[in-house]
């Protein structure tokens, strides 16, 4: 089942991949990472397609897409 | 399940410093990916820029030098001339390519040196806190422009891809943009294009990126793409300028 | 090998090549466009890389290229030349970066004229560029010793990673002196020197292990560590000051009432000066720094004889050597300058007539 991971340590809250992603599943994630960013995470990871359009926006290499 | 994404190889493993939503972290990522399809990582430099990107060397995983400003070309150029079996290339921002370096970018572009030259265009100086740049618009607030800029008095933004355009020597010049996907992976493409050419000893390869800065221009990562699509790439028009791997001279 | 007689300019370019030195960037400018000249023409036939830059500026920078990727590499250029590219020296030197650089100097300040003159000695030991470091300054005064340092120079590069500047002016330069050149480094050899700082310099990885990226820099934000860097690098020039001072004495004697210091050719014109004065029944002595840094204090103290009335500084500028005599005598004897500038170069018979003043 394809899916997306957001490396916390890496993301810096930018938004770019929450404005990107065509199916409009990821969010602020709630927490705080160490540098006090309320880093990106996907919430509805079933609904993914792997389309990858996060990892190509993503300024900080912070996402892993598996399919 | 396979991993299709993922932090390339020739990057190091530390976080890049640069702002949220800066762009720099793409055009990093899309030169290592094409470092990394093209294998070129064991024989790899490059050289980095006074500017936002002045610690580049410690996020490649390949030997690199820093240069004084503006200077990369020519300090390119010594180093593909004292070793020309590693692959060069330079990251320059618009203060260091087209201010303090112009002489040296023409003058490595006219000796048609087998380098890849990467520049990031985004309007501004970034590192020293937002001053004009050469390719500030017409009317841009700076902090060196205050009121505006002044074409009446101080001129007009420079199109390097135009410019370097008039040389003979150059292989290659692609104007690209990183404001959407679909612009990044046509960038991918270009940027994947100069490396394999430079891989070949081709030629001069030259890559303009315009890119945005959100932190100077006082505009939010995802607004800052609309801005830069509105405001930037009517003058600074995205193609091709030379490919004489297709002919287009 | 027979002696030959050559121009300075091309005798230290030739040196230069025989001595392993493969790269050369420059620019032209009077009065030492025969060493670029000579290297266009010879570069290729040795298989090296030769470019006229587009500036001085440019030049030192692809220097700075070539040798952080560990080669032998060479600039030339005179006075005005070497205020542009003090920026690359000062990022050479805190990268660490062998390199070799030539001064033929020029009358000055400003574009000046294209006569010898010795104007550039503070900028050359004193700086030039910002920050602290020191260029080792080697000072020729014959056009065989101009060759003669091109090799001892990349040797003195190599050893201690160090830009190494040789301080000639027009007039070695411009003159043709009979020269016998050292041996010339076989391929095999350059390959060989070519290897030699492959644990720190741009280097084609797939020779080696798995091994962290290298770094040509000289940038450290970290105060800290950057103290540290130029406590290290300063370690370095202390092993040179003990190991590497050079200079001559001539007629130096417990009889001498006069003790001249001086560099460079102005130093045959003393010299020419004090023959004739010990024919007179004077005797003069002379100290010749041939490292101007690191600088022989000491040995201009103990040359100073029983005798010695005073210390007499010459050179062609307003006075810059002579604040490093100053210090070397430490006020043990009054010092004295005498010096032209504009390009013009005193005369033995100017000189002699200064010394005897003396007596």
């Amino acid at each position: 089942m394809p899916k997306m991971t957001v490396d916390p340590n890496y993301c810096k809250g930018c938004g770019l991949c929450v404005a990107t992603c065509p199916k409009k599943i990821i969010r602020f994630s709630e927490e705080i990472n160490a540098k006090g960013y309320h880093y990106a995470e996907c919430y509805k990871q079933e609904e993914c397609i792997a389309c990858k359009m996060c990892y190509v926006v993503c300024p900080d290499c912070a996402i892993t897409v598996e399919k | 399940m396979e991993v299709i994404a993922t932090r390339p190889k020739s990057l190091t493993k530390l976080p890049f410093t640069y702002c949220p939503g800066c762009q720099h972290g793409v055009a990093h990522r899309l030169i290592a990916e094409s470092i990394d399809e093209l294998g070129m990582q064991n024989n790899m430099t490059g050289v980095a820029p006074v500017g936002c990107s002045v610690f580049a060397y410690k996020f490649f995983d390949f030997d690199m030098a820093e240069a004084a400003h503006g200077r990369a070309p020519a300090v390119a150029t010594g180093m593909k001339r004292a070793r020309p079996e590693m692959h060069v290339f330079t990251y320059q921002g618009d203060g260091d390519l087209a201010a303090i370096g112009t002489a040296e970018i023409v003058h490595a572009a006219n000796r048609g040196e087998k380098i890849s030259v990467f520049f990031v265009n985004n309007a501004i100086y970034g590192m020293t806190g937002g001053q004009m740049a050469p390719t500030t618009l017409p009317g841009m607030k700076t902090s060196t422009s205050p009121y505006g800029r002044n074409v009446d008095d101080i001129g007009y933004p420079i199109r390097m891809c135009e410019l370097l355009a008039t040389l003979v020597a150059p292989y290659y010049i692609e104007r690209v943009s990183l404001l959407s996907p679909q612009e990044i992976i046509k960038a991918k493409k270009a940027v994947l294009k100069a490396l394999t050419y430079n891989k070949e000893g081709k030629g001069f390869t030259f890559i303009e990126f315009v890119s945005t800065c959100p932190t100077n221009w006082g505009v939010d990562p995802v607004k800052s793409r609309d801005w830069a699509r509105e405001n930037m790439l009517p003058f600074f028009k995205a193609g091709v300028y030379r490919d004489k791997g297709e002919g287009v001279e | 090998m027979a002696k030959i007689l050559m121009k300075g300019n091309e005798a230290v370019a030739e040196a230069a090549i025989r001595a392993g030195c493969r790269l050369y960037f420059a620019y032209p400018i009077t009065p030492q466009s025969e060493l670029i000249e000579y290297m266009a023409k010879m570069m290729p036939k040795v298989g090296g890389t030769f470019i006229q830059a587009e500036s001085e500026v440019a030049a030192i920078n692809m220097v700075y290229g070539a040798g952080g990727a560990g080669k032998r590499v060479m600039t030339s250029s005179s006075s005005p030349g070497i205020s542009l590219k003090q920026e690359g020296i000062s990022y050479i030197a805190g990268a660490q970066i062998p390199a070799v650089i030539i001064n033929v100097q020029r009358g000055g300040p400003g574009l000046g004229d294209i006569q010898p003159g010795q104007a550039d000695y503070f900028q050359a030991v004193k700086g030039g560029g910002h920050g602290d470091y020191h260029l080792i300054v080697l000072a020729p005064s014959s056009v065989q010793e101009f060759a003669d340092m091109a090799a001892d120079a990349f040797d003195l590069a190599d050893k201690y990673r160090n830009p190494v500047l040789i301080l000639g002016d027009g007039m070695l330069g411009q003159m043709m002196e009979p020269v016998e050149f050292k041996h010339a480094k076989t391929d095999e050899e350059i390959a060989k020197l070519g290897l030699q700082h492959k644990d720190w310099c741009i280097f084609p990885k797939k020779d080696e292990n798995d091994r962290h990226h290298h770094e040509i820099n000289s940038l450290e934000l970290d105060p800290s560590v950057l103290e540290k860097h130029v406590l290290n690098i300063y370690s370095k020039y202390a092993e040179i000051e003990k190991k590497e001072i050079r200079y001559e004495q001539y007629n130096v004697s417990p009889d001498n009432e006069v003790l001249c210091v001086s560099f460079g050719t102005a130093s045959r014109i003393v010299k020419s000066a004090i023959d004739d004065l010990k024919a007179k029944g004077k005797s003069v002595g002379l100290i010749r720094p041939i490292t101007l840094w690191p600088y022989p204090y000491e040995q201009i103290a103990q040359a100073i004889g029983p005798r010695v009335k005073k210390v007499y500084v010459l050179e062609l500028n307003m006075g810059q050597m002579i604040d490093d005599v100053k210090v070397a005598v430490c006020g043990k004897v009054p010092v004295e300058f005498y010096g032209r500038v504009g390009g013009i170069v005193f005369t033995p018979a100017e000189v002699e007539q200064k010394l005897e003043e003396s007596f």
